[in-house]
């Protein structure tokens, strides 16, 4: 295994060109090998890993806890629901609303951190929390006086993505391969989700990227050394919005129907958790976070056939079984790699230099705002 | 020659404690300025007053004639006026090299386009900034510690390195709070030597030390605080037989 790795290693393009090819072919794969049902969780999973990039720009990047990230999620997604469907009698191709989405999912990622600016840790945490739970309940009220998001019901009837004529909810005929509806958002998932990362990517290697890493350092320091932090941090929130309006636009077209039940605050404690356990603030820990937190709760619904098989009926809930697991799982990760599976090398060195934090926190105190 | 830096009277209270009462004085372009009295006289305060991390309960800050009074600490930055820290205050997680690279983002311009995009002009402007940090790491003695962390430099590797990334913004005037402290004598010298270089070339420096020795033979005036007020100023010699700086530095038993 490991000879094979440095093989691969030493040579780029052919370790490339597999990748390449095993990303192409893995919807065939897992609908060959698990049943189609599971390359919709494929789709999940790409899904998160959008998300999870964003709310790693905030997080991971500049230090920001961001507890209210779901609710960019559905601004993004109720944003492509009003425009590409029955409700207003609206149908805007796709290219048209992503934009937009990500465009307004930026705008309130901005109006977010605008007055949390000068709040840290806990306290920009419960504030975003609150953001979330407002955006939730507008999203669950704003069907009166005017119906604009038709309230509890959601909107129903989203138009699928539709390329070159062909809308992605059909299967699509391909040199007498039937290519079916969830395969072809793997892919175009897929192409978003690879655009994402480059972009992630470059700006943690930029100028705004350094800073980010100077501001979740030293917040004193770095303004000290003229950056001008607010408006870094807003660069932060807007990013990540951003990303995450996209990824809640595409959920909305995959879905076909957006509630406000979908953007439940479990959903941003769910990506946050993705970013923690993979490893903040590093992509590749990022990538897997998501992947692992997509697939194993899916995996685990199958302990309740398994129950059924072996016992004769459920005696243990799996989705109650999931929470547990998971309270568990992270449980473990928390002690026995804090800084996630495949950490940064930064953030491990933050996290497991105790004296350093220390005495950091003892330096903000001194040299704080009076 | 003109008056680079301006304090006006400048006041800082904490609550009930005065910590800077109705400073003045003022540092001429090019000289070296001392700052010096007893622990908890005001000078990191005075420091953190000009560069904007505490606001003033009263006065003027001026450098070059730019009121610096309300601005936010990267403005001022920005207007030439550059600091390090007493208690360090490094991006200790980041290289040494990064630290530096950090400092030259004020004056650099590449925002979210040019950084996804990677313009030519981007990336130019990045190449840029690498090797201007690598060429003030060299010019305060830090070559071949590019990459070490910052956190795990020596202690006055550290000190060095602050001044680096101080440098790194371009300022007119670099203020160094305590920046031997915890310094052996051979390192003094070097950082003597360092900044008489600065001066050189064109620097003005702005110097909080305890080291009357490195004061004396360095400055070309200082002022001494007690208790928050600056009771002289003058060129080191006539400052250092004043009695009150005398009184002050030995305490309530000489006065
Ligand atoms: N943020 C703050 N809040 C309250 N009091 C403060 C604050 N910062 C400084 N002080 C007080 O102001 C006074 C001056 O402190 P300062 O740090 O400026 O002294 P200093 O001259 O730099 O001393 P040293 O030589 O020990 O560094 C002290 O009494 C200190 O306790
Ligand atoms: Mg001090």
């Amino acid at each position: 295994m490991r000879t094979a790795l440095d093989a691969l290693r030493a040579r780029p393009r052919l370790a490339f060109a597999l990748l390449a090819a095993l990303l192409v072919a893995l919807p065939f794969l897992v609908g060959a090998g698990l049943g189609n049902s599971w390359v919709r969780v494929l789709d999940f999973v790409l899904l998160y890993i959008l998300l999870a990039l964003g709310l790693n720009i905030v997080v991971g990047y500049a230090g920001l806890l961001d507890l209210g990230f779901i609710a960019f999620y559905a601004i993004g997604a109720y944003v492509y629901a009003l425009l590409a469907s029955p409700h207003f009698g609206l149908h805007l191709p796709f290219w048209a609303i992503l934009p937009i989405s990500m465009a307004l999912a930026g705008l309130f990622g901005v109006l977010l951190g605008t007055p949390t600016l000068r709040l840290r840790g806990d306290y920009l945490a419960i504030v975003t929390l609150g953001f979330h739970e407002i955006i939730r309940i507008f999203l669950n009220n704003l069907n009166a006086p005017y119906n604009l998001t038709n309230g509890p019901q959601g909107i129903n009837l989203i138009d699928p993505i539709t390329i070159g004529g062909h809308a992605l909810s059909r299967p699509l005929e391909l040199f007498g391969v039937t290519v079916p509806s969830t395969y072809l958002y793997y892919y175009v998932f897929l192409a978003f989700t690879l655009l994402v990362m480059a972009v992630a990517i470059r700006l943690q290697d930029s100028r705004l990227g350094r800073a980010w890493a100077a501001l979740r350092e030293d917040e004193v320091a770095a303004a000290a050394m003229g950056i001008n932090t607010r408006n870094v941090k807003l660069l932060a929130f807007a990013m990540g919005a951003t990303f995450a309006g996209l990824a809640g636009g595409l959920f909305a077209s995959f879905q076909g129907f957006v509630s406000p039940e979908s953007f439940s605050l479990w959903e941003s404690f769910l990506v946050l958790c993705m970013i923690v356990l993979g490893g903040m603030g590093h992509i590749p820990g990022v990538i897997l976070g998501a992947a692992l937190l997509t697939v194993i709760p899916e995996a685990l619904r199958y302990l309740g056939d398994l129950q059924r098989a072996t016992l004769g009926h459920v005696v243990l809930d799996p989705a109650d079984l999931r929470m547990l697991l998971f309270g568990i799982a992270l449980v473990i990760m928390m002690i026995y790699r804090p800084a996630g599976l495949i950490p940064s090398r930064q953030r491990k060195r933050e996290l497991t230099a105790r004296d350093g934090v220390a005495e950091q926190e003892q330096a903000s105190l001194y040299d704080a705002k009076a | 020659m003109a008056d680079l830096l301006q304090v006006q009277g400048v006041t800082k209270r904490f609550g009930g404690l005065i910590a800077l009462e109705d400073v003045s004085l003022s540092v001429r372009d090019g000289e070296i300025y001392g700052l010096i009295g007893p622990n908890g006289a005001g000078k990191t305060t005075l420091f953190n007053c000009m560069t904007g991390l505490y606001d003033l309960t009263g006065g003027e800050v001026r450098l070059g004639g730019v009121l610096l009074n309300g601005l936010k600490p990267h403005r001022i930055v920005e207007a030439g006026f550059a600091r390090t820290f007493q208690n360090i205050r490094l991006f200790a997680n980041m290289t040494a090299l990064e630290n530096v690279m950090v400092g030259r983002h004020v004056r650099t311009r590449i925002g979210l386009v040019g950084a996804i995009l990677r313009t030519p002009r981007a990336r130019a402007e990045e190449a840029a900034i690498r090797d201007r940090a690598v060429a003030l790491l060299d010019h305060v003695g830090l070559r071949g510690k590019a990459r070490t962390l910052a956190g795990h430099l020596s202690y006055g590797d550290q000190r060095r390195l602050e001044i680096a990334r101080a440098l790194a913004t371009e300022p007119r005037l670099l203020a160094l709070d305590e920046p031997v402290a915890g310094m052996n004598p051979t390192e003094r010298r070097q950082m003597a030597d360092l900044f008489q270089r600065l001066r050189a070339d064109g620097l003005t420096l702005l110097l909080i030390e305890h080291d009357v020795k490195l004061v004396m033979g360095l400055c070309d005036r200082v002022a001494v605080l007690d208790y928050g007020r600056k009771i002289a100023e003058g060129e080191p010699a006539r400052v250092r037989a004043d009695p009150a700086v005398i009184a002050a530095y030995l305490g309530g038993e000489a006065a």
